[in-house]
């Protein structure tokens, strides 16, 4: 079979298969199970979150697996989303072009403010990219660190960004006033839109990784020089990818911003202790696989489980009761847990291998194979 | 003129506490290449040893300044502890990336751990005056005791290590190690009992850094480490990480742009210019303050 003919029948599986899905679940949100209280209260909530924590995810594993360049101001960039989304949102309420957040007008502007979000936390990151990416290594760590908290900081000192937003915000408080924040009801409505979003941004960051610029990017990963070398304009392609990279940051941040009816800083903050900090975003990657997407986004769901608890424990009471015991101090068995995956797996639950719908059959066949060899060789041995 | 003088002594009383803190981080990092994120937790370990020791101390009647032994003896064991149990194995196996997820998992869990043990909590604890509230007044500038020790404390202790560093053999085998590791071990350095002896000298640090946060600021909470290790941090990359005398450096620029900006531009945006100090550096002279920009070889 031809590359051509491998990538069509790809294409096509994965399209049925995902259309499968979104079917399956767009008859259980109208059926007699989408009304029951644990689809409102339970699964909704949860699939907001996977959303956009996947979209995270994927999106660092870009600069980090791909690029190979450790950056520290993802959730940044998701603030300036969920604050230019919910900012235009309410723009437009206030405006009177919706009332209620119903209709097909009320969709429109929420794709837009959504998209404009990821625009401006691209354009950010392309701000951000041309000076930081000029250093390696720790000290671009660092610097990306600065650039994060410095842009929480002056969000927070904004005052349209605080209280009732717009002309009636102060600074320094948490935006309570957001035009996407709609209640419970309407989360369930469209839930449709978070999982839609999510699918598109993955299947264009795995169309980006696998174009010309996915090449590129892998040569300057592996060797920089080697790259420059062989006529790669490094400093284009890095800057590119991390705007590319923030821009879903910012899709994610848009997300959050519909999920969540208040938005504050210091959630998007660097000292908070909760899921949306840049460093739990760095540990979603490489606890996934460095440079694989898939990977990701199994990190990023398994991330979500483990966190879920702290506020919510409906899934640990389905624990056997001598298990749940562990459960009371969540965040210690997640550290705990990250260790020992660190110590045992350097290279993540993935590695770089990308899970394919086509190819699963085979590649758990060369799997197989391999095992077989190595265990053949250590009997020659 | 007052303002000015009495900011110039805050920021060097909050310059010479992130010195001490950011030489554990350069130490760590200039040996080992890592950017050890447990380090600020070092400080709420130690600032927990302090308040637990107290009433110890002052029942056997000395000042209560004393507790700061216990505290140093017991965060140079955390240190050494989380070197032996989580880094060297990682070093072994893993790669640069692994080891800093690493780091931040040993952060999260000594935050979460001393949280899970009842005696301490999630709740914030006060601590005891540490030094006399007695102050000198020199024209309109009252200098309490408590900042003259701290800074004294500091220039002390920076002159000490720096003297330790360069005069005694184990500084020679660290600075030996942090050069090349591989010609070390040949001259006979045993480099994994040096790495354990920097993490132990650099958290030993990070408990005097503590006793300098109490006698400031008298509460101590779990995750009190973490604004304080990000910017001692940040003193220490500003100065040219793995430099000492580059981290004392730092830390004094860092305190005094935070001390300055606080009373002269705006207290909520001291952080953001500390780090914009941080960003403008490095664009301009890529290895910190007084890091050598070494070429790349090919």
């Amino acid at each position: 079979m031809t590359l051509k003919k491998m990538n069509q029948k790809g294409f096509v599986v994965n399209t049925i298969v995902l259309a499968c899905l979104f079917f399956l679940l767009a008859l259980l949100s109208n059926t007699g199970a989408g009304k029951g209280n644990f689809f409102r209260l339970v699964l909704t909530p949860s699939l907001w979150q996977c959303g956009y924590l996947i979209i995270l995810a994927t999106s660092l594993n870009m600069v980090l697996g791909f690029m190979g360049q450790l950056s520290l101001c993802h959730c940044a960039f998701m603030a300036i989303g969920a604050y230019t989304a919910a900012l235009m949102s309410l723009a437009f309420q206030r405006a009177g072009v919706f009332k209620s957040p119903k209709g097909a007008v009320f969709i429109l502007i929420m794709f837009l403010s959504i998209l404009c979000g990821g625009l401006l936390a691209a354009a950010f990151g392309f701000i951000v990219g041309i000076p930081a990416l000029r250093l390696k290594g720790d000290y671009l760590a660092i610097i990306t660190l600065g650039f994060g908290m410095i842009i929480v900081n002056v969000i927070n000192n904004l005052p349209f960004c605080g209280q009732n937003g717009l002309a009636e915000g102060s600074a320094g408080s948490s935006l309570y006033k957001n035009g996407l924040g709609f209640g419970m009801k309407t989360k369930v409505t469209y839930l449709w839109v978070a999982i839609l979003l999510t699918i598109l941004a993955v299947v264009m960051m795995f169309k980006y990784v696998r174009s010309k610029f996915g090449r590129a990017i892998q040569a300057i990963r592996d060797d920089e020089i080697a790259a420059a070398a062989s006529g790669i304009n490094t400093a284009h392609y890095k800057v590119l990818t991390f705007a590319y990279s923030a821009f879903f940051a910012g899709i994610a941040g848009g997300l959050y911003a519909c999920a969540n009816g208040s938005i504050s800083t210091s959630s998007f903050a660097f000292t908070n202790g909760g899921i949306l900090n840049s460093t739990f975003v760095v540990v979603m990657v490489v606890l996934g696989g460095m440079g694989s997407l898939t990977g990701s986004i199994v990190a990023a769901v398994l991330m979500f489980f483990v966190n879920y608890e702290i506020k919510n424990g409906a899934w640990v009471a389905m624990l056997p009761s001598g298990i749940q015991g562990i459960f009371k101090y969540p965040m210690l068995v997640y550290a705990f847990v990250l260790i020992v995956v660190i110590l045992f797996r350097p290279k993540g639950i993935f590695g770089d291998y990308e899970f394919s719908l086509v190819h699963v059959r085979e590649d758990l066949a060369k799997h197989r194979a391999l095992k077989a060899q190595e265990k053949a060789e250590m009997k020659g041995v | 003129m007052t303002t000015f003088i009495q900011t110039l002594i805050v920021g060097l009383r909050l310059g010479s506490m992130y010195a001490l803190v950011a030489l554990g981080y350069t130490m760590v990092y200039g040996i080992i290449r890592l950017l050890n994120f447990a380090h600020g937790d070092f400080i709420m370990v130690g600032g927990y040893a302090i308040i637990f020791s107290v009433p110890a101390v002052k029942a056997m009647g000395l000042p209560i300044w004393v507790a700061v032994f216990p505290a140093i003896i017991v965060c140079a064991l955390v240190g050494m502890g989380t070197e032996l149990v989580a880094y060297r194995p990682v070093r072994k196996n893993g790669t640069a990336m692994s080891a800093l997820i690493t780091a931040i998992a040993m952060s999260l869990f000594l935050e979460n751990l001393a949280q899970a043990i009842p005696a301490i909590g999630p709740n914030p604890k006060v601590a005891t005056q540490i030094f006399p509230s007695s102050g000198i007044k020199i024209g309109k500038v009252t200098l309490d005791s408590s900042t003259i020790l701290t800074i004294i404390i500091g220039l002390a202790v920076m002159l000490g290590l720096y003297f330790f560093i360069q005069k005694t053999k184990i500084g020679r085998a660290m600075r030996c190690v942090s050069e090349d590791k591989e010609a070390a071990t040949l001259m006979g350095i045993n480099v994994n009992r040096t790495i354990l002896i920097t993490f132990g000298i650099g958290s030993g640090l990070a408990a005097v850094a503590s006793l300098m946060y109490i006698s400031a600021y008298p509460k101590v909470f779990t995750t009190l480490g973490v604004m304080l290790g990000l910017k001692a941090f940040v003193a220490a990359v500003l100065g040219g990480i793995g430099i000492i005398p580059g981290a004392m450096l730092g830390g004094i620029v860092i305190g005094l742009v935070e001390s300055f900006t606080m009373s002269y531009i705006s207290s909520s945006l001291s952080d953001a210019f500390v780090f914009l100090i941080l960003i403008v550096v490095l664009l301009i002279k890529p290895a910190g303050l007084l890091g050598k920009n070494v070429g790349e070889k090919v």
